[in-house]
Formats: structure tokens, C-alpha cells, sequence
């Protein structure tokens, strides 16, 4: 076990990579000579060379195509976006072409791509460079989807994808990169995808978070503890496919759910995870299902603002007081 | 020769029985002497006996019927015998079923409600909450629940409908069900009532209350009987009076440590008897009642009305829901609303409508005195003054702080017990008043 | 002969006023010369006229409603694929548009799969669920059949990295539309392709329209094969009537991707005689238009060439006629038979790693 910052868990992730398979190769935007926008890909290029670790024009519908062009002919692509309000551009490539490649083919392509970078919000930087977009990739049947909230679970979820044979969306966080935490240092450690995990046992309620609303809600709960409320707190990490059975679980032991997420509400991966707790745990619930998400507007600038817009422990700890009715 | 069967007097007092149980079906042989029925009286359920040999040819009233004494109940008689003429007779218009059974409950949904609509109440005040609905009674006949309260009601065979519900609109929630399976557990109080005292918690920070909901329950045969013989020997409001001793040392410790703590608070005694009369209340909600000549009203909270002498006379301004109030909260609203009182200032909803009230005449001097309830209430406590006593103490003398309290009980909805009862409870907060603080 | 190669680039854009260099506006150019082996030649011959009466019955089978969706002919294009794929190896790559019948049969798919995919028949060759728009067949490496206009650049753009990246010689052919060429896809690719210098050859089906909308009214500038030297990238123009001259331009293609491993830019000048799809009723263009280039078909030309050298007489042609008739009546018994997919094959393939 280290402790390493959840930038160097992901950069160790893929080191490790890397190195174990040669068809793996990573390309983005200032990936290699500028060691990286964030410095997550920091000493790659020295490592493995300009073969292996490629910078990019700014062409992200482009290279997004090229990665999956590769893939299609037998190559592991790593493509990053410098953060995922870009990849919007390249959504064409993603979607229409990732996503389906196998299933229109007849199942005669396997897609192992990683598009990877940081999502949601950052400080300060605005409504064009501050969106969640999980929701619109797990909307998706054919794309699989990892939001990670630890270090550990960030490399062991990064490995695991660039392992899987089909096309990931792995969102990080910015406000997360320095978040420090134990890191198993066996260079076979992976997380499965589709398993999430408590973060925090409890009897009284249920907190469905992810990434950077994590350590919001176990400060949340925290709180509530000391209210006489225990929270147990419930991190999917892959959002697509969802590990519903351990929230589920969850809901049957409290009878009362809340979801914290950043993103906006309409139809956010709280909404589907609201839906699926109503079909599945109706009959265990007291209260319905609480979301909190982010404001419903395009992220402001001023600082004030932008604090109100993201859910803060204060929001989290209301929304368990309501639905245990305190 | 065929025989009509009458109501018989089956007690002194009694004036009219209820059918509890037929022994025999129609078609069956009776012989005289043999138990034929079981009859309700005022005083207890007796067996009624046949008066003749024959068959029992024909029930003229139903289990669970009520009839006036000497009302043709039944008709004995040979098998084949020509019983027309007695049915004649017997058929006279009946009087309406004093026991008549309650109200079926109207259509209720065990599904959790969907969103409520804004509703008619009875009680005047809209009471504010974040969800913008606090405890009124529903009047429209839903019965709202979550899904798994209802499970736990459904799986511990309590019909739901006998819950009170907590949550927003009154839903019934699961720690409304907890406690009506936790109450079916606790055998009946037959001893003293000391022990568990539950303090009750506001659904939310920042509820204005209106007058208190209630259930109305019927009033049974013999509360009924009861009732009218007090009324008839007792004046308008049959009183009884309740008197107790209580050591004041705490509380008066307690006070003196508060409002050296916030002296502009000014707490008194009579704010601390307010809140430990309150949740007295709720332990004992036999007491928190009203008789309504037909049914017996149950109050959902304790709404204290406080004795304020003014000018003009007596007058008591309400706190509602006191149980639930602070004792900041509890001296603020009583020194506000006395002032108001004084100042002829009071609107009707604050005066009228009380559960119980506290009438204090310790500033006074005054030891002990009787207070007259103030109907439709079941009770008024009457407070005296606190003067340090003598009294024994693990077998030595010591002074303490006293105070001698008597309550007066209707007693067409309270017993002597059960007045008892409730003031063991407040005797015993009163006297350790960190029993406020506890929630055991 | 043909324009020469631009290998860097200082040609002007050549806007032509009275619009597009299509294959009209040039004159006739005297016949290839024929120094190929006849097999190949007749062999060649032989995949167009299927490729043409193959189209021909799927125009029939889709009035018929066997066909649903949309349905894109490639009559009239016929020797762009087949010249350009002649040219390759089976290990090298093909990607291409929705107008794809043509370039699949050349590459190696049999009519049978195509046309049981057309029907939407468990023996199609991506087992119903793709459609004419989207046949894909690994063993022959062709890979698609793409839906989005230009879609398809940035993903061959990627194989021919692959095969760099893998130190293979095998090239990568993409066909598309001038109608693509707008698509900021197809200019971030290029621009990617040269950068790297990546093994791809990107062959532009220049028909002058993109559906209903002819190029002049598409394009400032409408030499296609010009866009290259935005990005000093290799490009030729070439009639893409010619079947031979196809092949011959796309071998030049080949050795510099194979050898040198450039990308080039060929702009086939060519014409489709149908509309866009078979929903198009095609009143953008007059029929005394379609009449003109029909008398540049390219079997037309081709069968004329080889007669005209002695490679092939009327009475072999008949008979290539009569096998071609049969492969095509095979096809369409074979996806007539064909079963419908199983219903589970609804949620089969979503992944290669189904999770939960």
C-alpha cells in the first residue's frame, strides 16, 4: 500500500498499462511533451516513447475517430480528452461509432477504447468548461461508463478499463487530482467494472453518490451522525452498467434513499437511479427518493454563485433529515 | 302456548341492553331455565334465561342490537304454532340502536398517496411547514402511508387506519407503526404508570400550530349510563378533585440556574409546569379528552390554556402543541400573550379551544384551592404557591421547596385512576425535571 | 492522360465558371493502354456488370418491399470500386459510405450475405442487424458501411494508424462523397494523415450531387482533389469512368502509402444514374443530364475497350451475362430463404464484455 494523490494512482494506472501490453497506446491533447494539461500522463513519453504516447492537434472529433478506427483494426486506444466538455465535438464518433460498431457489425468488431479526462466541475472556469455529462454517455447501450472517487478506485477502475474489450467512458474529477488515499502497489490490482461499493455502513438512511460528491456525503454524514442519524453511503463507481442489487440492498436495510449528484437534474443518472429504486425497492420505502443535484443553469462564473450551484454537505444533510421526517 | 321473549332487567340501574350473544338459533328447543342469550347491560354482560318450554321460533333483534327493557326480543313457542298476532305486536317501531357501531371508516388507500391536494379542515389555523402541509386531519377519507409502514402494519396485523400518521399530510411512517407495534406490546397499565416517558420531538423546526387535531371515539354502554346518572346527581360537569404533594427543590433549582444563565428570559414555574403538564398530557391522552355527549375526544397535541386574571376577568390565552415547544418558546408565547390578554388584544382561536388548562393562584399565596374545568375540556390543574416545608426524607427531617397541585377531572371522560395516573407523571417529571431532557 | 499527380502542392483551385470538372467538361481521352493480364481484366469486367444487375434487382426487390429503410445504388459509379479495390491486396483495408453494395461485393462479400443483410435475414452478412447501410465483413477486412456523412474518415484514418502503429504495410482505401468533403471530419483527418503520415488512401466519389444538392451549390470551391494542398497532402483527379484509370491511380496511391507510407487524396470524377436512394425522385437534375453522362457508362466504355482489343467477344460477354444472372437470382433465393434473426439476437452484441 502507498499513498499517492489520485493524479499519480492514475498515472501509475497507465504506467502499468503500458507496459503489460503493446497494443495499448495513449493520445490526447498535450498528453506527452507538455506531460500532460493536468499532469495525469506525466513522464509517459520518456517512458514509452512518442510511438506510444502521441500529442494531438485540437481535433477531437477527429482523433476520437481515429481511436476507434485503431480499435477496429486491433489496438487498444487511450484517448484523452483534456476535459469532457470537449468531447462533445467528438460525440459523433463516440456514439454512432464506438457504441455501435459491434452490434451493427453483427458482432463482428470489439471496440477496447478508453476515452478518458476529468468531468463536471472545476473553480471558476464557466459554463462551457464545468459540465457533468455522464447521463448523456450512460444513456447509451453499448458504451460502459466509470466515474471513480478514490485514488485506489481510480486505478484499479482505469486498469480494468483499458482491459475491457469495449468502449469506456472513465470520467475524473479536477477537484479531485490531489485528493490523497491508499493505493494498493501491486501492478495487477484492478476493480471489477460494474461493482460499486459502501463507502460508510449505516442503519438509517442510504446517500447514492459518485466522484466528487463522495467525500461530500460521508462529511454529510458524518453530521448526521452526531444528530443520531447513520447514514450508509453508497458509491456506484461504474455508472453504466449500474450495480443497482448493492443499492438496493442498501434501501431495504434504511427504507429511505438520497441521491447527491453535481449534475443537472433532468433526466441525470439520479433520475434513473430514482426510477430504479421505485421499481425495484417500492414496497421498502418510507419516504420517496430525494435527489440533490447541481442548480439547474449554466454553471456562473462569479465565485458565490458557483458555490450555490454545486450540492454542498449543508443540501445533503437537509434532504436525509426530510426523508427520515426530523 | 307461544311467549314473546322481552329485554329483562338484568341490573338495578338498567335501562336498556345490547344483544351481545345469541346461545340459541331459531328452530332450536328451549326449556325454562336454560341460558338463552347474553345481554350487555350498563354494568356488565349477564346471561339472559328462557321463562318457557318451547322452540325458538323467531329472533326479533340481532347480536350487537340494542333494545329498552320489556322490547320483545324473541318469540318462544310449539313448532307448528301460529305466531302472527305476537309478531304484530313485537314490530313496533324499535328505537334507534344506541350501540350502534361506529362509522365504517371511509375508502382509504394502503398505497402512499400521491401528491395532496390542498384540503378543507376543521381546525382554522393552516399550520406552515417546508412541505407546506403539517398534521391536519385528512377529511377527505385517504389514508396516506409508505409503502413500508404498510408492509409492517399489514405483517403485525395492525389495521392502519388505528395509526396516527407523522409525516407530511399525515402520512403514516414507519416510526408510526414502530410505536403502535411497540404500544400492542406493553401489557396493560395496571400498576402505576412510573417508568418510560417518551418526549415527544416537532415533525420540523418552525411549524405554527393551530388547534390540535383529535380522533373521536364512541362512547360505550356504560359510559353512557354513566354519564347521564352524573349529570343528574352532579350538576352540569361531574367534578372530581385530585390533590398531590410535589417536591419543588429541582425544578426550582433548574430555574434559578436558567435564568441565571439567560436572565433576560425570566422563566417562572408556572412555564416549567406548562411544559411538564404538557407532556404529561401526551403520556396520558386519556386526559388530554374531551366528553362530546356522543363520542370521547382524543387531542393529538397538548394545547394548554394559561389562566390570566385581567380587569375584566378571567381569561386563557392557549399554547399550543406545548409539548413541543421549548421553554424559551414557552415563556415568550405565555408572557406575550398574557400581556396581550391584558391589553384585550387576544384573538378567539387563542383563547378558544384549549385541551387543558392551568389555573396558578401560588403568586397569590394561596396553598391549594379547587378550579372549575372549563367545558368542553376534561380537566383544569390548580396550582398553589411554592414555600419551602418540612417534610421526611430518608427518615430526616429537611426543608424543601413544596407545592401542592389538584386537579379537577370530568368525570364523564376521566376516571379516578386514570386522573391518578397522570398525576404520578407529573409528580414524578416535576420532581426531576432532567426527565425533559431524556428521551428513555 | 489523366492530370498528373500533385506531390506538393501549388495548384490553384481550378474553379471551373460553368461549374465542376465533371467527366463532361473534359474530352474524351483515348483508352488506357491495356497491360494487364486478361484474367484480371475480364475479371474486373466481370465484378461490374455483377455489381450493376445486382443493384438493378435490389431497385427491383425494395419497390417489392423486401428491402426497407434505405436503399443507396451505386449504378453509374460502378468502376470507382471496382478499379480502386482491384488494385489492393485481401489483407488491405476498405471503409466506405452507405453507398456501399458495390465496394462490398468488390472486396469480397458475397452477393448471398449482401443480399440476405438487404432483407434483413439472419444470413446476412452482419446477421440482419445492420442494414444496407452498415455491411461489414471481418475476413475480407471490410470494414463498413458508415451512416454519417463522413463518418467514416476519422475511423480509416485510424486503421491506417494501426497499421503503422504495427508495422504492417497494409493500406487503407475510404470512400466517400463530395458532399463529405465539407464535413470537418474529413479535414481534421487529413490533416492528421499527412502530420503522422499515416498509409491511407482517400478516394472522393465526386457525382456532383449530395442528395439534392449539386456541388456548385455546395462548394466555394469545387476541386476536390485541390483540398489537399491545404495540407500538402498528395492528391489526383481522375475520370472515374474509367475503370482502369481508377486502378491504375489508386496503384500510384498504393506504393506511396506502402512504400513511403503518405496518404493521398483521389478525386474520382464519376455519375450515379439512379437518385441518392430509392426514395429520391430526383428533380434536381433533368433527364436529358442523366441521358449525357449515360453515355459515359463505365461498362459501357470498358466492354468497348476490351472488344475493341480482342479481349472479349459477344458471345463471351452473353455468357458472363447468363452466370452473372444466376449469382444474382442465387442471391436473392439465398436471402429469400434465409431466416429472420432469433428475437434473443436483440440484446446479443451490445458488448464484447457483457457486465450484470
Amino acid at each position: 500500500m502507498a499513498v499517492m494523490t489520485m493524479r499519480d494512482a492514475l498515472n501509475l494506472a497507465l504506467k502499468e498499462e503500458l507496459a503489460r501490453d503493446s497494443s495499448v497506446f495513449l493520445m490526447g491533447e498535450e498528453v506527452a511533451e507538455y506531460q500532460g494539461a493536468y499532469k495525469v500522463t506525466r513522464g509517459l513519453l520518456e517512458e514509452f516513447g512518442p510511438k506510444r504516447v502521441i500529442d494531438t492537434p485540437i481535433t477531437e472529433l477527429g482523433f476520437a475517430g481515429l481511436g476507434v478506427g485503431a480499435a477496429m483494426a486491433g489496438l487498444r486506444p487511450i484517448i484523452e480528452f483534456m476535459t469532457f466538455n470537449f468531447s462533445i465535438l467528438a460525440t459523433d464518433q463516440i456514439i454512432n461509432s464506438a457504441a455501435k460498431m459491434r452490434y451493427m457489425s453483427g458482432g463482428q468488431f470489439k471496440i477496447p477504447i478508453v476515452f478518458r479526462g476529468p468531468g463536471g466541475s472545476a473553480y471558476q472556469v464557466s459554463s462551457q468548461h464545468s459540465q457533468a455529462l455522464e447521463s448523456w454517455y450512460a444513456y447509451f447501450p453499448g458504451l460502459k461508463v466509470v466515474m471513480p472517487s478514490t485514488p485506489a478506485d481510480a486505478k484499479g477502475l482505469l486498469k480494468s478499463a483499458i482491459r475491457d474489450d469495449d468502449p469506456v467512458i472513465f470520467i475524473e474529477q479536477e477537484r479531485m487530482y490531489g485528493m490523497k488515499g491508499e493505493v494498493p502497489e501491486d501492478d495487477d490490482f484492478t476493480i471489477p467494472l460494474g461493482v460499486g461499493e459502501v463507502k460508510r455502513e449505516g442503519t438509517d438512511a442510504t446517500i447514492i453518490a459518485r466522484s466528487v460528491m463522495v467525500p461530500t456525503a460521508l462529511q454529510a454524514a458524518e453530521q448526521l451522525e452526531k444528530e443520531g442519524i447513520s447514514c450508509e453511503v453508497i458509491d456506484p463507481r461504474t455508472i453504466r452498467p449500474l450495480d443497482i442489487k448493492l443499492i438496493i440492498e442498501s434501501i431495504k436495510k434504511t427504507n429511505r434513499a438520497v441521491v447527491a449528484e453535481e449534475s443537472h437534474p433532468f433526466a441525470s443518472v439520479g433520475a434513473e437511479i430514482s426510477a430504479q429504486i421505485a421499481e425495484q425497492a417500492f414496497d421498502y420505502l418510507d419516504a420517496p427518493v430525494k435527489r440533490v443535484s447541481g442548480a439547474d443553469v449554466p454553471m456562473p462564473y462569479a465565485k458565490n454563485l458557483e458555490q450555490l450551484a454545486i450540492p454542498d454537505v449543508a443540501h445533503i444533510v437537509a434532504a436525509v433529515k426530510e426523508v427520515s421526517y426530523v | 302456548m307461544a311467549t314473546q321473549v322481552v329485554m329483562p332487567k338484568l341490573s338495578p340501574t338498567m335501562e336498556e341492553g345490547q344483544l351481545a350473544r345469541w346461545l340459541k338459533k331459531e328452530g332450536d328447543k328451549v326449556s325454562m331455565g336454560e341460558p338463552l342469550a347474553e345481554i350487555d347491560t350498563d354494568k356488565a354482560t349477564m346471561e339472559m334465561q328462557a321463562l318457557s318450554n318451547g322452540v325458538l321460533r323467531k329472533i326479533l333483534i340481532n347480536e350487537g342490537e340494542s333494545a329498552p327493557l320489556g322490547q320483545p326480543i324473541a318469540i318462544i313457542g310449539e313448532p307448528d304454532e301460529d305466531i302472527s298476532e305476537l309478531l304484530k305486536t313485537a314490530s313496533a317501531p324499535k328505537p334507534e340502536k344506541a350501540a350502534e357501531a361506529p362509522q365504517s371508516p371511509p375508502e382509504s388507500d394502503a398505497a402512499p398517496a400521491v401528491e395532496e391536494q390542498p384540503q378543507e379542515v376543521e381546525t382554522p389555523e393552516p399550520t406552515q411547514s417546508i412541505n407546506g402541509d403539517g398534521h391536519k386531519p385528512r377529511t377527505d377519507g385517504r389514508v396516506l402511508i409508505s409503502p413500508i409502514a404498510a408492509r409492517m402494519a399489514s405483517e403485525a396485523g395492525i389495521d392502519f387506519k388505528t395509526v396516527q400518521g407523522s409525516g407530511p399530510g399525515g402520512r403514516i411512517v414507519k416510526r408510526d407503526v414502530e410505536s403502535a407495534i411497540s404500544d400492542q406490546k406493553k401489557p396493560a397499565a395496571t400498576k402505576a404508570a412510573v417508568g418510560r416517558i417518551s418526549i415527544p420531538r416537532p415533525a420540523r423546526a418552525g411549524v405554527v400550530h393551530g388547534p390540535s387535531a383529535y380522533r373521536d371515539e364512541p362512547v360505550s354502554e356504560m359510559r353512557r349510563t354513566i354519564a347521564k346518572r352524573l349529570v343528574t346527581s352532579l350538576g352540569p360537569v361531574p367534578h372530581f378533585f385530585l390533590t398531590m404533594e410535589i417536591d419543588m427543590e429541582r425544578a426550582a433549582d433548574m430555574r434559578r440556574s436558567i435564568n441565571e444563565l439567560y436572565p433576560d428570559l425570566k422563566l417562572s414555574i408556572n412555564d416549567l409546569i406548562i411544559k411538564v403538564v404538557a407532556v404529561s398530557l401526551i403520556q396520558h391522552p386519556e386526559v388530554n379528552a374531551s366528553f362530546q355527549d356522543k363520542t370521547i375526544r382524543y387531542y393529538e397535541h397538548a394545547d394548554i390554556g394559561v389562566a390570566v386574571a385581567t380587569e375584566n376577568g378571567l381569561i386563557t390565552p392557549i399554547v399550543r402543541a406545548a409539548e413541543l415547544k421549548s421553554l424559551t418558546e414557552i415563556a415568550t408565547e405565555v408572557r406575550e400573550l398574557a400581556g396581550r390578554a391584558r391589553a384585550r388584544k387576544l384573538k378567539p382561536e387563542e383563547y378558544l379551544g384549549a385541551t387543558f388548562s392551568i389555573s396558578n393562584l401560588g403568586m397569590f399565596g394561596i396553598e391549594e384551592f379547587t378550579a372549575v374545568i372549563n367545558p368542553p375540556e376534561g380537566a383544569i390543574l390548580a396550582v398553589g404557591a411554592m414555600s419551602p416545608k418540612p417534610v421526611v426524607k430518608d427518615d430526616r427531617v429537611e426543608i424543601r421547596q413544596t407545592m401542592r397541585v389538584t386537579m379537577s377531572c370530568d368525570h364523564r371522560a376521566i376516571d379516578g385512576a386514570t386522573g391518578a395516573k397522570f398525576l404520578q407523571t407529573f409528580k414524578q417529571i416535576m420532581e426531576n425535571p432532567i426527565y425533559l431532557f431524556l428521551d428513555q | 492522360m489523366s492530370s498528373q499527380p500533385t506531390e506538393r502542392s501549388n495548384s490553384r483551385s481550378k474553379n471551373s465558371p460553368a461549374g465542376g470538372a465533371g467527366v463532361l467538361e473534359r474530352p474524351a481521352e483515348p483508352a488506357a493502354q491495356l497491360n494487364e493480364d486478361r484474367d484480371i481484366l475480364v475479371k474486373i469486367f466481370h465484378q461490374m456488370l455483377l455489381i450493376r444487375r445486382f443493384e438493378e434487382k435490389c431497385a427491383e426487390s425494395y419497390s417489392l418491399g423486401k428491402i426497407g429503410g434505405f436503399c443507396h445504388l451505386y449504378i453509374g459509379q460502378e468502376a470507382v470500386g471496382v478499379g480502386a479495390i482491384s488494385a489492393l491486396r485481401a489483407d488491405d483495408y476498405v471503409l466506405t459510405s452507405y453507398r456501399e453494395h458495390g465496394q462490398a461485393i468488390a472486396k469480397g462479400i458475397s452477393p448471398e450475405a449482401v443480399m440476405a443483410e438487404l432483407y434483413g435475414k439472419a444470413g446476412g452478412c452482419s446477421q440482419g442487424k445492420g442494414g444496407s447501410m452498415h455491411l461489414f465483413d471481418a475476413d475480407v477486412n471490410f470494414l463498413g458501411g458508415h451512416a454519417i456523412v463522413g463518418g467514416q474518415i476519422p475511423l480509416a484514418t485510424g486503421v491506417a494508424f494501426a497499421s503503422k502503429y504495427k508495422e504492417t504495410d497494409q493500406v487503407t482505401l475510404c470512400f466517400f462523397g463530395e458532399a463529405a468533403v465539407n464535413q470537418g471530419a474529413f479535414h481534421e483527418s487529413l490533416n492528421m494523415a499527412q502530420l503522422w503520415k499515416l498509409p491511407c488512401i482517400y478516394i472522393c466519389e465526386n457525382n456532383m450531387y449530395g442528395m439534392g444538392t449539386s456541388l456548385q451549390r455546395a462548394m466555394s470551391s469545387q476541386n476536390v482533389a485541390a483540398k489537399a494542398s491545404a495540407y500538402e497532402l498528395a492528391s489526383e483527379s481522375v475520370d472515374g469512368m474509367d475503370v482502369l484509370k481508377m486502378r491504375e491511380a489508386t496503384q500510384r496511391a498504393i506504393k506511396r502509402a506502402r512504400e513511403e507510407s503518405l496518404p493521398t487524396l483521389l478525386e474520382a470524377r464519376t455519375y450515379r444514374y439512379m437518385g441518392h436512394s430509392m426514395s429520391d425522385p430526383g428533380n434536381y437534375r433533368t433527364r436529358a443530364e442523366i441521358e449525357k453522362y449515360q453515355e459515359r457508362d463505365p461498362i459501357k466504355i470498358f466492354t468497348k475497350t476490351l472488344k475493341d482489343n480482342g479481349l472479349l467477344s459477344d458471345s463471351e460477354i452473353a455468357e458472363i451475362e447468363a452466370q452473372i444472372k444466376e449469382e444474382v437470382e442465387k442471391a436473392v433465393r439465398f436471402a429469400d430463404e434465409s431466416p429472420l434473426p432469433d428475437p434473443k439476437e436483440l440484446y446479443t452484441d451490445v458488448y464484447a464484455n457483457p457486465i450484470n
